[in-house]
């Protein structure tokens, strides 16, 4: 075993001191949050349809788009200026405390790992039904996706977000071919909206099903805030950040009413809410064999993409949480030569092959939303925290969001009408989560406190936060 | 402030560790798969006349639901497949009481180790 000791920003590998290395930009920060994100339109959103019909799946993509604005414009100001790796959870540690911090982690890697099975298992799924072959299983093409991504992932972070931002455009542009073939701005030739969605099927279940609906209309955004876990490798953190995350926001805006509006016009609700594939299917219902093909492709490459981020951002939270000794400090180590956090990328990996094979799409999706949520509610409260404890003009921001504290609110707000929507669907499994999460935090509290350094816990060059 | 210094942990505690981390996601994440926990309250509201007109589909509907596989038949199932939204009171309020309790701990505990933390760091200088 090799003894890696971690100082700092740095581990130190055989007396060489390894770092991550700085060579991101905000092309890179786009690509990591688009491309965990943009699978989203491909499948997930779709279900809110079933939950509340389709007029709930778009009233979900505009007030969730809120919700994740509001994500957006937090994130920047609070990460433009701690700007280390695993994002939101070295906000928690210099904001909040190591407690809160080891929480943040783990719901990141949660959201992200089960994010990555829920792509891996649309991959599968999606290479079997266009195959049709009878006999034929996902499994292999799951677990082909999640081992060659991860050895992507441990070979350099460069190489891995270079293909993501090439992968991720290539199936954004699908979906910006596939609105403007089929005539957006005329009913009835391609598109029928309005024989489709009618005053007597838009809401099937009233507004219970919009609040229902919320569960995954979560999935158009979830992962945006993925952007921060890069911190620490992008070349400008203060501009990049901002930059690749708010321009990332605004794509998945668009690329949302796009998805919708298309689809919606062409399948009827209760299809479009159980579909795998909506806009591959709608790719199809088109009649073009070119534009069927590319949504296909498509499909696959927004899968790849997400996944491929996914492992980078779970792998960069567990990496954290090894760094600062709030687990063995074993998983701190950065490779050698290619600078990774390859132990954590390794470890992470029988979790995600594990889960792929025992949970369907539905139920691993749920679970990254559910780990999602408690984290935006989390950084509802850190925001708050934040600039009250360094208010405006203490320290140097990168970026100052404004409207504070109106974001914050609608954060929250919506955080509690998510949960909501879950205990509709999920809320057995909610409890159950929430369970795990007191018991490992009372087992961080009482037992694995211990082996953390105190002061480093604050790298910040920062005055003393006020109240303290 | 006197600074903390950590015991370092043997590599058989780290072993245990990392163990009881992954039992503990395992458990949280695989326990309410097995118990069947998750998933909606959802079941088929069945009609005897399979029709698209019985099914409320008009006729632009039942032609995309043609061109994508299905008849009436085989369109049932899905159609009316409904939710059936029912606000479990008691498993509501255990669920918004576990949640609060949970942040609550989490922020008062949090805080407890952060004051350590600003104290060393601070104390120091």
């Amino acid at each position: 075993m090799t003894a890696a000791v971690e100082t700092g920003q740095t581990t130190t590998i055989h007396g060489d001191r390894v770092s991550l290395l700085r060579v991101l930009g905000p092309a890179h920060v786009w690509a990591l949050g688009v491309g965990i994100v943009l699978v989203g339109e491909f499948t997930g959103w779709n279900f809110s349809a079933d939950k509340g019909g389709a007029l709930a799946a778009l009233i979900v993509c505009w007030v969730v788009g809120l919700l994740y604005t509001s994500v957006a414009m937090i994130d920047s100001e609070v990460t433009s200026t701690v700007a280390a790796a695993g994002g939101q959870y070295a906000q928690a540690k210099h904001i909040v405390g190591p407690l809160m911090a080891f929480n943040v982690a783990l719901f990141l890697v949660f959201a992200y790992t089960m994010l990555e099975v829920s792509d891996a298992i649309l991959l599968g799924d999606t290479i079997v039904a266009k195959a049709g072959v009878e006999g034929l299983t996902h499994n292999s093409f799951i677990a082909a996706t999640i081992v060659v991504l991860a050895w992507l992932n441990y070979r350099g972070v460069l190489m891995t977000l270079n293909v993501n931002f090439v992968i991720t455009a290539i199936a954004y542009v699908s979906i910006v071919i596939l609105f403007f073939s089929v005539s957006p701005w005329t009913q009835g030739a391609v598109l029928k909206l309005n024989e489709l969605v009618t005053p007597a099927n838009a809401l099937p279940y009233g507004w219970i099903g919009v609040i229902a609906a919320f569960q995954f209309g979560i999935w158009y955004y979830l992962g945006i805030e993925g952007t921060t876990q890069a911190a620490e490798e992008v070349r400008s953190p203060a501009r990049s950040l901002p930059y690749g995350t708010m321009a990332g926001m605004i794509t998945l805006l668009i690329a949302a009413a796009m998805t919708w509006y298309v689809c919606a016009s062409l399948m009827p609700w209760e299809y479009l809410g159980i579909t795998y594939y909506p806009l591959w299917d709608a790719g199809k219902l088109t009649g073009s064999p070119l534009l069927e093909n590319l949504l296909f492709i498509a499909t696959l490459l927004a899968a790849l993409a997400s996944a491929n981020g996914c492992i980078n951002d779970a792998a960069r939270a567990w990496f954290s949480l090894g760094r600062d000794r709030y687990l063995p400090s074993w998983f701190s180590a950065v490779h050698p030569k290619y600078r990774t956090p390859y132990r954590s990328i390794l470890f992470l990996l029988p979790i995600a092959l594990a889960f792929a094979f025992i949970a369907d799409l539905n139920q691993a999706i749920t679970f990254s939303i559910l780990s999602g949520v408690l984290q935006y509610t989390f950084m509802s409260i850190n925001i708050m925290m934040f600039r009250k404890k360094w208010p405006l003009g203490s320290i140097r921001r990168g970026y100052t969001h404004p409207f504070h504290p109106l974001p914050a609110i609608v954060l929250f707000c919506l955080c509690m009408v998510t949960f909501f929507a879950i205990f509709l669907g999920f809320g057995s499994q909610l409890i159950a989560m929430t369970v795990f999460y007191f018991l490992i935090s009372l087992w961080f509290h009482f037992y694995r406190y211990k082996f953390v350094r105190r002061g480093d816990q604050f790298s910040m060059p920062w005055p003393k936060p006020q109240g303290y | 402030m006197a600074r903390y210094t950590p015991p370092e942990q043997s590599k058989a505690g780290q072993v245990l560790d990392i163990a009881v981390v992954v039992v503990a996601i395992f458990v949280a994440l695989w326990l309410p798969l097995k118990l069947g926990f998750a998933g909606a309250a959802k079941s088929i509201d069945a009609l005897d006349a399979k029709t698209w007109d019985a099914l409320g589909q008009n006729a632009t509907m039942a032609s995309i639901w043609e061109k994508l596989g299905y008849t009436p038949e085989t369109a049932h199932d899905i159609i009316q497949n409904r939710f059936h939204y029912i606000i479990d009171w008691p498993t509501l309020i255990i669920m918004a009481i576990v949640l609060i309790a949970y942040f609550v701990f989490l922020f008062r505990a949090s805080d407890k180790e952060y004051r350590e933390v600003i104290n060393e760091k601070f104390d120091d200088k």
